[in-house]
């Protein structure tokens, strides 16, 4: 039976893991390859690097960044942020990554996730799609550069659209509820997940385990991604896990 | 004893010569026959369309060099780089492949027996049964997760070729075997501990049967 899967999200800038500092057992809280052996360890299935470098050398640094990460990771991971061409693309797949997140870019240019799939498969290519309740017009509206932006698209839409291109997997956040720690936003993540074929990885809003339990079962999320829960040790991979297990909800 | 890794432009080599290094395993990996033939065993890896594949290993006049090679040496398919082995793939249009394991590559058809639409690809960590668990590929090993990334899977024309499978609305054909040719349809090199020991089992065998004496002694 297919697993449900947790995916821990690490902030990085300029090569090194922010908001890691409660991780006292390790020597060097910001050292990304540190921390990816320590949710290896702790049973994520997968990881999601996240570049908020505002520089371009801070980029370059995120390449060296995935080849140490590749060459000791044995779990899939993700890179996304900053990402704006097939050049990019291509930089970061080649280094180790196994998937590409795009997101302000792929609104800016929907070409490049037909581009990137074509080039390397739709399994490379993850579009993340950052959404908020619009009250006026009853819709979930796309926003892009971290949130800050608002754009006229309709998630549900953009989302089908975005898979007809050919994104192998969408990585869903909800603004509304992105650091709440109220639970995921389990109508938008279930609508967008009911009107595409291809997995989708709930965000925000996870606060304990039993979101998680909530995101999979009524929001039919194929996995489910947190930062700070995981970071500030407010809970563990492993107790999220043990929990949906118990519960009865496939995980590794 | 040395591995190669048949590149041929499909995919990423990174990860598995990462996974490799990990085994303390020496490797090669290259395009060129006369290098891949040093090898006491091979892996083929491959991410990618099924057509575009097997273009290339025509190209470099691998697909006859990989038949040959596998008449006497083990040979290790990898994602796409499994369903080649088979006779063909229906992804695209028709597509002939290496014929080394009788069966036909076909894609999921997202709606189940009863009707209900599911996802592809299939994505994610599944859980393998063992069904032939005497292969020397799970000596040593319990069943466990795998992580898969993939929307066409093999058809199997002989059963006694599936070694292992998954569920996904179905049985799918995770760890298939005949004579020297191995296929995993998972990523071994991304699927955490269990994956390793995969891995590192197809290493043993490959050692074992190497002709190399030299080789029995440093290692096996």
């Amino acid at each position: 039976m297919l697993a449900k899967r947790i995916i821990p999200c690490l902030d990085v800038k300029d090569g090194r893991v922010v908001k890691g500092k409660q991780f006292v057992q390790l020597r060097d809280a910001g050292d990304p390859v540190a921390l990816a052996m320590f949710y290896n360890h702790e049973g994520a299935d997968e990881l999601v690097f996240l570049d908020i470098s505002a520089s371009s050398e801070g980029r370059n640094t995120m390449v060296e960044m995935v080849k140490q990460v590749a060459a000791n990771l044995n779990i899939p991971f993700t890179v996304g942020g900053g990402i704006h061409s097939l050049e990019n693309i291509k930089k970061l797949l080649r280094a180790g990554a196994d998937k590409v997140s795009l997101n302000s870019s792929a609104v800016a240019n929907p070409d490049l996730i037909r581009e990137g799939a074509d080039f390397f498969g739709n399994q490379c290519i993850v579009c993340a799609i950052d959404a908020r309740w619009h009250q006026e017009s009853g819709t979930y509206k796309v926003y892009t550069h971290g949130g800050r932006r608002a754009t006229d698209l309709d998630a549900i839409a953009w989302a089908k659209k975005v898979v007809r291109l050919g994104a192998g997997e969408i990585l869903l956040t909800s603004m509304d509820q992105d650091g709440e720690k109220n639970g995921f936003e389990l109508n938008l993540t279930r609508a967008i997940s009911d009107a595409v074929d291809v997995p989708v990885i709930a965000s925000g809003g996870a606060g304990k385990a039993s979101d998680f339990l909530d995101v999979f079962e009524k929001g039919k999320a194929d996995a489910a991604l947190a930062a700070s829960i995981f970071h500030y040790k407010e809970t563990s991979v492993a107790s999220v896990k043990a929990f949906l297990k118990e519960k009865g909800v496939a995980v590794r | 004893m040395m591995i190669g890794v048949v590149d041929y432009g499909m995919g990423n080599l990174y990860s598995l010569s990462q996974a490799l290094r990990r085994l303390d395993q020496t490797y090669i990996i290259s395009d060129q026959a006369e290098d891949l033939d040093r090898a006491d065993g091979l892996i083929l890896p491959g991410v990618g369309a099924f057509k575009d594949a097997m273009r290339l290993l025509h190209e470099k006049h691998l697909s006859t060099y990989l038949r040959t090679f596998a008449e006497t040496r083990p040979l290790l398919g990898i994602c796409l780089g499994m369903q080649l082995l088979f006779d063909e793939s229906e992804e695209g249009t028709l597509t002939k492949g290496l014929g080394l394991i009788p069966g036909r590559v076909v894609r999921f058809s997202g709606v189940s027996e009863k009707g209900r639409r599911y996802k592809v690809p299939h994505m994610g960590w599944n859980t393998l049964t063992f069904i032939n668990p005497n292969s020397p590929l799970l000596s040593g090993v319990k069943p466990d997760f795998a992580y898969f990334v993939h929307s066409y899977f093999a058809e199997l024309k002989n059963r006694g070729t599936l070694v292992a499978a998954a569920d996904y609305y179905g049985e799918v054909p995770a760890v298939v075997s005949r004579g020297n040719v191995y296929g995993m349809q998972f990523h071994p090199e991304k699927s955490g501990a269990f994956g390793q020991a995969l891995l590192r089992n197809y290493l043993q065998l490959a050692c074992r049967r190497s002709e190399s004496s030299a080789c029995r002694k440093e290692k096996c």
